[in-house]
This record gives C-alpha cells, structure tokens and sequence, in this order.
C-alpha cells in the first residue's frame, strides 16, 4: 500500500513540463529522448540557476572580499553539503569537484598514491567497464602494474566467483561499475568492496549510472573512491565528483597545479591547499557545479526511490516489449530487478548508425556505437549496438514510438 | 531529406551487394583504418600497373550502409586512375559522389574509406 501511494506521487507527466527541450519536434515528430545515459536533460530549474549566477552574481571564487564574490563563494561551496548528503559521505573534505567521471577516475590513478604502486601490483576490474574506468588504468601498465579482468556471464551478469580468484595480496586496487552503461547491470558493488577489503586492496567505484537513477550510499557500500557526472542526473556538462576517504585524499599528490589549490607559495616551493581545494586547481565551473546543486534539490525532492521504481516500471515494459520485435537482440539482463533503465540491442543484421538515423527520422534520439565500452561491444561479439536509456521524464508511451520505429526500421532494411 | 532519400535504391544496392568488396593478396597498398565514433573497421588493398594506375581495388571490413556504400564508390571512382588522381579526392568530391547530405556524425562513416585510401596513398609515397 505505501509503494503504491509512493508512487502516485510520481508524474512523468507532470516532471516532463519542467523540460523544456521535451516540447521540441525533430524532423517534424515531437521529441522522444531515449539517450539520458549519455546525458540528461536539464530542467528550467537548474537553467535558471546557471542564468541566475551569470546575471547576478558572476565572480570568481574564494578570493574577492566583495559582495558579489562573497555570494558565489556561498553558493558554490554550498553545493558540497548537498552531495554528501545525497550519496551519504562523513565530511565535506570528501566531496572534490571534477569535470565529470572521466576526471574523477583520472584523480586517482594520477596521484602519487599510484606513483607508489611497484611493478607487480594488480589492479582487478571488469570487462564491462567504460573507458573512463578503463584506459587511465591500461596506461599504468607501462609502469609494470597489471591490470585483470572479470569477465560476465551470458546474462550479462559479472562472474562474481572470479573475484575471489582474481583478487589476492598483490591487488592494490579493484574498479568496478555500480551498473554498467551498456548492459544496464547493476552490480553488487558492496559486495564487490568487501572482497576487495578482504584482501588489502582498494576499492573504486564508478557510479556514473547508479546515482543519478537509484540511492547511493558510500558508507553502506564502504568503497574508498566514488566517481560520478553532474550532466547524467539533471545537472550541466563539466561537472563531476570525486568521493575518497578523508585518510587517502589526504595522502594523495594534487594531480592539477597552480591558482586556489594551494597554501603558500615561493619561488623554490610551495605547499598544498587542505581538502577538498588541494585538488581544484584554477577557477572551476562555477555556474555549473550551482546547477549542479539545483539538480541534486531537483532529484531528492522526487526521491531516489521512487526514481529507480519508475526506471524499473520502463525497463520492465521495455524489455517485454521489444523483445518481441522480429530479429531482435538484446543484451544485458532480462530481470528488471538488477537491471537500470538502459536497453541495448541489435536488430538483424542493420548497422545501429542506420538504425539510429532512422530512428532519428522519427523524432527518437538513441545513441548507437560502442557506448565506450569496445572490450564489452567485442564480448558480445558485435562490432556495435543500438542504446535506448531512460530516465524521470521518459513515459511507457515514448517507448511504443521506439517500438513502431523499430518495425518501421525492419520495413526500410527488408529484415 | 527524406528517409528514403538518405537510403536511396543506390546506396541500399551498394550495401546489399558492394562490388569492390574483399581483399587482394599481395597488394601494393593495404591500410586499416578506424571510424573512432564507432568502432567500425576499413580495410583498402590497392594493386598498382607499373605505370603507376590502379589496376586493382578492394576494401574490406564492417560498417554502416552510409561507410559501405561511400567505399564501394570510390573504389569505383579510382580504378584504372592514376594514384595521383586517388590522392586528390576531397572531402567535397566523395560528397559529391553520395549526393546526400550528412550531418557531423555521419560524415564520419561517409568518409572512413576516403580516409583510409588518402593514408594509404600518403605512405606509398612517402616510402618511394
């Protein structure tokens, strides 16, 4: 009885008038916009804020003593509380402003805490990572460290008994996904830091598309590192945060020098800013990270919750009915319980770029390619794949349109 | 434009039933190239006369209808060419040649072929 009434507080509807990009047609068909695991869009509210700071109160941060920088300086670092109580952190000092996940991840493998890894050293992730949490690892191996892989099932599950395996003493560092952005997996992440603990290693997680569409709680899942985007849950493109533990941001090397990260400087030397600033160099995107702040207000008032039961509710129909479309493939789990709103698939033998412009013909924005996940795209045995990802203002009415284009697509290409 | 327009009877026979598609052992030019948006592979083998003229073209990989019907054209367009002539296409000429207008993303799979035969061509000289 309570989820039901929680839910009746749940208009897809009534979100979608905040949205004013959702009132677009393209090629003539009003919008369908199925592509928010690439990024969200943003409500007038969180527009209006980025507005707002550049008509009122544009100044840089932490160093005019006027009104105006004053004003910023509050808005800006405010913003800090708001993350920590969305994803549960202890401090402020934990929550390290970023131009997105990509940064986040590129914080911590270019920190000297890295620098002390030896040749040996392992660092475990999982086949289904993105590049984000990919590459900046695969570059350490050039300094001796090895990098191993988890693989999945053919559900698209990870091979959870591999990480028992995989993971041993000379594991400095495991990475995983809190949920993948190709197969929608959502992964025992707190299961995954536990192990990893078990064995002295550290653990990351990049949670690009877990907090913006479910509750994230970084002492639940006690991970050491936390990476995520501002520009996936509502907010403006150039954000981003870093979570870590107080004990090893404090240890780590900044990776960005120069203004605002630092204490004192002299000719011969200087010294580092405290947390979080000592990993902020340079005037950051102020305006964006105050949207940012107004989308986080924007997410909390709906409720994580009630988000992820509405994305559930999507991908349950989804996966029921485009299942079954004729020569369809669908990757990734069948069971929205540990599914994201993300559904990837192939239709025949049809390139996903020409089953995207037709898609495109009919107002539906998908994004098709290897999402940045090649190993994963070529585990599958694809060379691409077709992606519809949903989110608040995404209704099951939007993916019947998808489904009529899908058959519409079969008609183009004979298949 | 409209969607049948994009996929005119052309480009859907191009890539239904491209006639330059496969490989030439012993080329004289092979190049593989990436479309890094999407991951789509090219391959071009290019077989040269004497006299410098192509007397051979084929490109091989995967693709979508757009990359394959582009490559398809132009190796159509090159054959019995001089290969000064196939260093000289353009981004212009190989529109052109598609007659169909494309946006910023897939110009990129329009031009994947033409990127990999201008490599191609560029390292044939550059090791003459």
């Amino acid at each position: 009885m309570l989820e039901k009434l929680k839910l009746k507080t749940f208009d897809a509807e009534e979100i979608r008038k905040d949205f004013p990009i959702l009132e677009r047609r393209v090629n003539g068909k009003q919008l369908v916009y199925l592509d928010s695991a690439a990024t969200s869009q943003k409500p007038r509210q969180v527009i209006e804020a980025e507005k707002a700071y550049y008509s009122e109160y544009n100044a840089n941060i932490h160093r005019g003593v006027h009104k105006l920088s004053q004003e910023a300086t509050e808005a800006y670092e405010g913003v800090r509380e708001k993350v920590l109580r969305l994803i549960n952190a202890r401090e402020k000092e934990e929550i390290i402003y970023t131009r997105g996940t990509t940064e986040a991840i590129n914080i911590v493998t270019g920190s000297v805490l890295l620098n002390s890894l030896q040749k040996g050293d392992e660092i475990v992730l999982t086949v289904m990572e993105h590049h984000s949490n990919l590459v900046p690892w695969l570059a350490m191996k050039k300094r001796g460290i090895d990098v191993k892989f988890v693989d999945i099932n053919d559900d698209g599950t990870l091979k959870m008994e591999q990480f028992e395996v995989l993971i041993t003493k000379k594991t400095r560092i495991v990475a995983v996904s809190c949920a993948s952005n190709l197969l929608g997996t959502i992964n025992d992440a707190r299961k995954i830091a536990k192990i990893a603990h078990e064995n002295d290693a550290l653990a990351l997680l990049d949670a690009a598309q877990a907090v913006p569409h479910m509750p994230v709680d970084v002492k639940a899942m006690d991970c050491d590192f936390l990476a995520f985007s501002g520009h996936k849950m509502l907010g403006p493109t150039g954000t981003g945060i870093l979570y870590g533990k107080r004990y090893l941001l404090e240890e780590m090397e900044p990776v960005q020098f120069g203004g605002d990260m630092i204490k004192e400087v002299h000719l011969t030397h200087a010294t580092w800013n405290d947390l979080p600033w000592k990993f902020e160099a340079g005037t950051p995107n102020i305006a964006g990270v105050i949207g940012l702040g107004v989308a986080i207000d924007y997410l909390q008032k709906i409720g994580l919750s009630n988000i992820r039961m509405h994305e559930k509710q999507l991908i349950a129909y989804a996966l029921k009915t485009l299942k079954e479309i004729k020569g369809i493939r669908i990757f990734g789990p069948m069971d929205p319980e540990i599914r994201g709103g993300v559904i990837s698939f192939n239709l025949a033998d049809v390139h996903p770029h020409d089953l995207a412009t037709v898609l495109d013909y009919e107002g539906i924005a998908v994004r098709s390619g290897h999402h940045c996940a090649m190993p994963l795209t070529e585990r599958l045995g694809e060379t691409a794949t077709t992606r519809a990802s949903f989110y608040i203002y995404n209704t099951e009415e939007e993916i019947d349109r998808l489904v009529e284009a899908l058959e519409k697509a079969r008609k183009v290409f004979g298949v | 434009m409209t969607l049948d327009q994009m996929y005119q009877e052309e480009i859907m026979d191009r890539y239904r039933n491209p006639s330059n598609k496969g490989v030439i052992e012993k080329a004289d030019i092979y190049v593989k190239e990436y479309n890094s948006f999407c991951g789509d592979l090219i391959e071009m083998y290019l077989k040269l006369n004497p006299d410098g003229k192509i007397s051979g073209v084929k490109f091989n990989g995967n693709g979508c209808a757009i990359s394959q019907a582009a490559a398809d054209m132009l190796a159509d367009e090159i054959k019995g060419k001089s290969l000064g002539y196939a260093g000289s296409i353009d981004e212009g000429k190989m529109k052109e040649m598609l007659g169909i207008p494309l946006g910023p993303i897939r110009i990129k799979c329009a031009l994947l072929a033409l990127k990999a035969l201008k490599i191609g061509v560029q390292r044939y000289i550059v090791k003459k």
